[in-house]
């Protein structure tokens, strides 16, 4: 991880209108990503985590979603005003992405070489030929066994984990700058999700690929990312260095987070931490912190108006009323 | 593979058994016969005539040497047109009704799939509605209403084409147009909803978005991410459709007067034209078997997850 930004994501805002109103599923996210950073964005479910990502590459599907507002700026570009024939040459090139369920990401009806190799001829102009014997080396380095003949099978001759393996090898086969995960382990057993979480780590270490991991799990980004994002009703509540976040939590919300994971040095007798109450309906939300109805210290002020980011140091900011100067 | 389909083959067998078996008692024990008319005909006569054509014997026989004949490809001579063999009328016949529903199910495959993929890619906007609000008409409204529009309006208003009658010689081929055209418009309405649904299904599906994250074009994620998977439901439903044509044919050759199968096969119903009946049932079988065996060779191309064991 350097100081360079490659990727600056400013206010963005994606709306949904549906028919019961406009669902502010992204309501104002700012960050930064650096050159080979992992950065990890929490939430649960519904809390714009994957909506914010496919907004960067702006690809919400519109009708009924609209990026509504704000900026990424890719190496100062804009992606989100940039023309589709351009983008597209930074989607899957520059910046690509993997998805929550191998079972259904991979095309059933084309081969895999096909899959690969169209995105190599596509982004790197080679010839099939040399487009396949990199698909080759890219899946023999994402660790699939006699990739020379694997390559030639259909997406569902592979397990869970190996389609996983496929589609990061896919996904970083034009050694992007930027590779996005969306809930990359969340559909795979126990025992595959450490193997696929150390392969990512290893390939985008080595390829030097920044990376953007969405996930609801805390044991994922405790273990890969180099920054933390968390997300509530749409909006960053709270972020900093991972370790920094994990030795001291400030907001409510992301204390009860860390408190809610199970730990084995627990009594079995106490009961599990968990955060009461429902995440909110993000349907024509007001401006209020929309964690007040289940923060223990909620104050007469969070009802009324979302609190602006407090800095804590370089790196740090929550959006807490009980670290804002304005709420004291 | 090989294997599938020489087992799939082998399997045509029992299956044309038992139409055969079933056709032919239920037919034999439908009321009435072939020489049962409004004129009585004196006992005597009758009599010969059972003998003439076997009747006579007990129905276990008289089934067991109709199966040793139809398995010589023998179909019998006619009980009504006596100067015909049931052979004789098929093969004139039936390659008309052949020819008018290839024609119908190539129009409504083409323009089914046309208007299906046009419709998807524009969904909701108006070419979606005006091609789907027509579908709907062609569903709804039967061919022996289909017929007598087009022929009013494209043979005595417009006189583009003919009113009636069959191709003779290379100028007849317009006499094929309208019936084709009327045969084929409810298959082509529901192939045309058929594939805009599942073209849409598939748009939405995960491995559409993961082929646009790679920033494939357009144009390259509907034709190599989309068409295929989509067409998967279009390919299962020509077996049904050509069954659907080849009875709906019926319908349609009386409307445009067309020398096909279905002029004598309702006639022969009405006749108790036992062996001509038969011999219908039987041809008419074998292509829908057939039709299914080539569909579920093709799906099994189509889609790589099926496997032939």
């Amino acid at each position: 991880m350097t100081d360079e930004v490659i990727l600056q994501v400013k206010d963005l805002k994606t709306y949904f209108h549906v028919d019961e109103g406009i669902v502010k599923a992204v309501d104002g996210v700012t960050f930064d990503l650096h050159k080979g950073e992992t950065l990890g964005i929490v939430g649960e479910s519904g809390s714009g985590k994957s909506v914010t990502n496919l907004s960067v590459i702006n690809m919400i599907p519109d009708p009924p979603g609209k990026i509504a507002g704000g900026q990424v700026l890719y190496h100062g570009k804009d992606l989100l005003t940039m023309p589709q024939a351009e983008i597209r040459k930074i989607r899957g090139n520059k910046v690509s992405m993997i998805f929550q369920d191998p079972m259904t990401s991979l095309n059933p009806f084309l081969r895999v070489s096909t899959q690969m190799v169209e995105t190599i001829v596509l982004h790197q102009g080679l010839d099939e030929k040399t487009a396949k014997a990199k698909a080759v080396e890219m899946l023999k380095m994402a660790g699939i066994p006699a990739p020379e003949k694997r390559i030639d099978q259909y997406p569902h001759q592979f397990s869970g984990g190996m389609r996983q393996r496929v589609m990061i090898a896919m996904s970083l086969s034009c050694n992007p700058e930027i590779l996005i995960a969306d809930e990359p382990t969340s559909a795979l057993d126990v025992t595959i999700q450490a193997q696929i979480l150390d392969l990512m780590k290893d390939l985008s270490a080595r390829l030097g690929t920044a990376v953007i991991m969405i996930t609801h799990s805390l044991g994922v980004v405790a273990g890969m990312c180099d920054t933390l994002c968390v997300m509530y009703a749409g909006r960053i509540v709270e972020r900093g260095p991972t370790d920094a976040l994990f030795a001291e939590p400030k907001h409510p919300y992301t204390q009860g987070l860390i408190k809610s994971v199970p730990r084995l040095d627990q009594a079995s007798s106490d009961r599990l931490f968990s955060i009461r109450g429902q995440p909110p309906n993000v349907i024509d939300l007001p401006d209020c912190c929309p964690f007040y109805p289940r923060c223990d210290k909620a104050m007469d002020i969070c009802k009324r108006k979302y609190p602006g980011a407090t800095a804590f140091g370089k790196n740090r900011t929550v959006n807490c009323w009980l670290y804002n100067s304005e709420g004291k | 593979m090989t294997k599938f389909i020489i087992r799939r083959f082998l399997s045509l067998i029992p299956t044309m058994f038992v139409i055969v078996t079933l056709s032919f008692f239920l037919i034999r024990f439908a009321p009435g016969g072939p020489f049962s008319g409004e004129k009585v005909l004196p006992e005597q006569v009758i009599q010969n005539l059972m003998k003439k054509y076997h009747m006579d014997q007990p129905m276990y026989k008289q089934y067991l040497e109709y199966l040793g004949n139809v398995l010589r490809g023998d179909f019998g001579p006619s009980f009504r047109y006596k100067e015909s063999t049931v052979n004789e009328l098929i093969g004139e016949s039936f390659p008309t009704s052949i020819i008018l529903g290839s024609v119908a199910l190539a129009f409504a495959l083409v323009a089914g799939l046309g208007v299906g993929v046009g419709s998807a890619l524009k969904q909701n906007k108006w070419q979606d509605y005006t091609a789907m609000s027509f579908a709907v008409i062609g569903i709804s409204v039967p061919m022996f209403v289909v017929g007598p529009v087009l022929q009013l309006a494209f043979a005595m208003k417009l006189h583009w084409l003919p009113v009636t009658g069959w191709i003779t010689g290379r100028a007849g081929l317009a006499a094929l147009v309208l019936p084709a055209l009327t045969l084929g418009f409810p298959y082509f309405a529901y192939i045309a909803r058929l594939s805009r649904a599942s073209i849409l299904e598939v748009l939405r599906s995960d491995y559409v978005r993961t082929a646009r994250a790679k920033g494939l074009s357009e144009r390259v994620v509907i034709w190599r991410h989309v068409l295929k998977g989509a067409l998967l439901p279009v390919v299962s439903y020509i077996g049904p459709a050509f069954a659907g044509i080849i009875t709906g044919s019926l319908v349609v050759e009386q409307v445009f007067v067309v020398p096909g199968i279905g002029q004598i096969f309702v006639q022969s119903a009405l006749n108790r034209d036992y062996t001509l009946i038969m011999g219908e049932v039987i041809v008419y079988s074998l292509l829908l078997v057939a039709m299914n065996f080539l569909v579920d060779i093709v799906y099994g191309f189509l889609d790589p997850r099926i496997a032939y064991k």
